[in-house]
């Protein structure tokens, strides 16, 4: 809304306005270009990734799609067990977040009890904790609870990424005017339908904001699941590469490229497809946590 | 921005009218809607929480073997040169970093308010980054920072300034746009009537920027402020995966120091990468890493209500 008023402002100074144009457009190019150059360096061989970084592949370092066959299969480890376990993290850790944060939400909001009140700000609390302060601990926890495989560990990211969701679908439920579910009482609904056939519905924007922040997190986290799971069984996308990268001496840069440009892509993609909800939600997010 | 601060004044009014009609069946149902997340609470933070403060006053290999040798871990830690080289340098980080991201986010924030053509697909390239986790961020940048240098016949991992500054573009590169993002928010929420009687009164724009704008936006100052500090105190895969810590010094007394190695980093290498009779140490360090966070992120929290309260 804003920011269509903006565009009908007189449009004072409209030379210098083209000039700005140009001047980002000529940054945009800039900030894009690292991953180009992943794009670029994927298709070279290895030993010209590191010499010839940033011309265009020619004849002699022309590796086609060799690169990314190799990737597929790169470090005695399928890349698509990678994905597929990244996938099944994310989305049943995100599944599993919303679900049970917005109920407790809504409990705790709804009842306010001491209780409630102790475990909210113990919610809050346990959003300025650094991971390393829990690491060690955590990963021994998940190995003696048997929560260290890919099916498993969406628990441990419930329990480690509650704050946040608890803290933004508080504050969005404390503003649902109760008459709505008094109504509902009334009519004779029990908690359970109060809940899901008419807060839960209510309650999407938020869905929307923490889905997109957790899946962000989630996907991209490195050091909790290479702590909590085997690495020789299950990999996550973050942790294959790591492991590409960490065997020392025989690194093949092309192919590193390569797997790290497939990794990239479905990110661009669900990006640009989401784009409004994702700025939305991470606008939401930093400005309540 | 407005939106929240609506929603905080209505959520006041709200919690003290708590209807009973509603409140008892809820209450009996708690099973169902409050403890499957309670108890992944615990599972997931309380209890390793706990465990972790408990044993940072021990000796211990694994959490179930353990003597308690109260505050020997802490004296440790702090003796630890390693330890305090990587407390100043994570600190200057986060400081540099801290300026580097809020200046050129804001001005990119400001530029992009202004209605110029092109203003969303900028924000989209700018904004991109930020979906790219911090391992791959780190591979794609040394990737870049060695074509460079590789010319000149070094690399990345031979100098700890070039490790330092590598580190703060890769930073920015990720993060502006995130800022950005915040402070377009910011913005677009200075009334537009200010500007206004600001331009009737002849004021020039660069008064209207420090006298009419920045100080509206700044509650968003301070987020970003704030968030980009924690960001920086908490880096780790970044930083893992940019240099890992080298360059790394012998000193004569045969420790070895790692000079691109932030705090994060340091307690890990600390727990799983020497000896396992450190890990008291490397603990007793987490919390210290953990005090210190926390109060950032605790004077945050207040600093921000405390605005909210103010407007």
């Amino acid at each position: 809304m804003a920011k269509a008023d903006r565009k009908v402002k007189p449009p004072k100074g409209k030379p210098k306005k083209i000039w700005l144009t140009i001047l980002f457009s000529v940054v945009s190019v800039f900030y894009i270009a690292p991953v180009f150059m992943v794009l670029l360096n994927s298709f070279k061989k290895n030993t010209f990734v590191k010499t010839e970084t940033f011309a265009l592949p020619n004849a002699e370092s022309w590796a086609g799609f060799d690169n990314f066959i190799k990737g597929v299969t790169f470090g005695g480890y399928p890349f698509w067990k990678s994905v597929l376990f990244s996938l099944v993290i994310t989305l049943l850790s995100t599944f599993l977040i919303i679900f049970f944060t917005s109920m407790a939400a809504w409990y705790i909001s709804r009842v306010n009890s001491p209780i409630c009140k102790i475990v909210y700000y113990a919610c809050v609390f346990s959003m300025v904790i650094p991971f390393q302060m829990v690491m060690f601990t955590l990963s021994k926890t998940a190995y003696n609870l048997k929560l260290n495989t890919p099916w498993t560990i969406p628990v441990i990211y419930l329990g480690f990424g509650a704050g946040l969701a608890v803290f933004m679908f508080t504050g969005f439920v404390k503003s649902i005017p109760l008459e709505i579910e008094e109504a509902a009482a009334i009519d004779g609904c029990g908690p359970f339908r109060t809940y899901f056939k008419v807060v839960l519905p209510m309650l999407k924007p938020t869905i929307i904001s923490v889905a997109i922040l957790e899946i962000m997190w989630v996907w991209n986290d490195y050091l909790l699941p290479y702590l909590v799971l085997d690495g020789t069984k299950y990999r996550t996308i973050p942790i294959h590469i790591q492991y590409l990268k960490g065997s020392y001496g025989t690194v093949d840069l092309g192919a590193t490229m390569a797997l790290i440009f497939m990794s990239i892509v479905p990110v661009i993609v669900f990006y640009l497809t989401c784009q409004k909800h994702i700025i939305k939600g991470v606008a939401a997010g930093a400005v309540k946590g | 921005m407005e939106k929240t601060k609506k929603k905080k004044k209505k959520a006041q009014s709200y919690s003290s009218v708590n209807s009973k009609l509603l409140r008892r069946p809820i209450k009996r149902a708690s099973w169902f809607f409050l403890l499957p997340m309670v108890a992944a609470f615990c599972v997931g933070f309380v209890w390793p929480f706990l465990q972790g403060l408990f044993l940072s006053f021990c000796k211990f290999k694994t959490t179930s073997d353990w003597k308690l040798i109260g505050f020997d871990n802490y004296i440790k830690a702090f003796a630890d040169e390693s330890f305090r080289y990587s407390f100043f340098y994570t600190a200057l980080f986060a400081v540099v970093s801290v300026i580097f991201i809020n200046v050129l986010a804001f001005v990119v924030a400001y530029a992009l308010t202004q209605g110029i053509k092109g203003t969303n697909l900028f924000r989209t390239v700018f904004f991109m980054p930020n979906l790219i986790g911090g391992i791959v961020l780190g591979y794609i940048w040394s990737m870049i920072f060695d074509g460079i240098l590789t010319a000149y016949g070094t690399s990345i991992l031979m100098n700890s300034s070039w490790g330092f500054w590598g580190l703060i573009i890769l930073m920015c590169w990720q993060q502006v746009g995130y800022m950005m993002i915040i402070y377009v928010a910011g913005l677009q929420a200075v009334p537009e009537d200010m500007i206004e009687a600001a331009k009737i009164d002849g004021a020039s724009s660069a008064q209207t920027l420090f006298k009419i704008t920045i100080p509206n936006v700044m509650p968003s100052i301070t987020i970003c402020m704030f968030l980009s500090l924690t960001n920086g105190f908490k880096l780790f895969d970044q930083n893992l995966a940019l240099t890992g810590g080298l360059p790394y010094i012998i000193n004569p007394d045969g420790t070895t120091v790692h000079t691109t190695e932030m705090l994060a980093l340091n307690i890990y290498n600390t727990f799983y990468g020497q000896a396992s009779t450190s890990r008291g140490v490397a603990q007793a360090k987490a919390v210290i890493f953990f005090i210190l966070v926390a109060c950032i992120g605790l004077v945050q929290l207040r600093s921000t209500r405390k605005k909210e309260v103010q407007q």
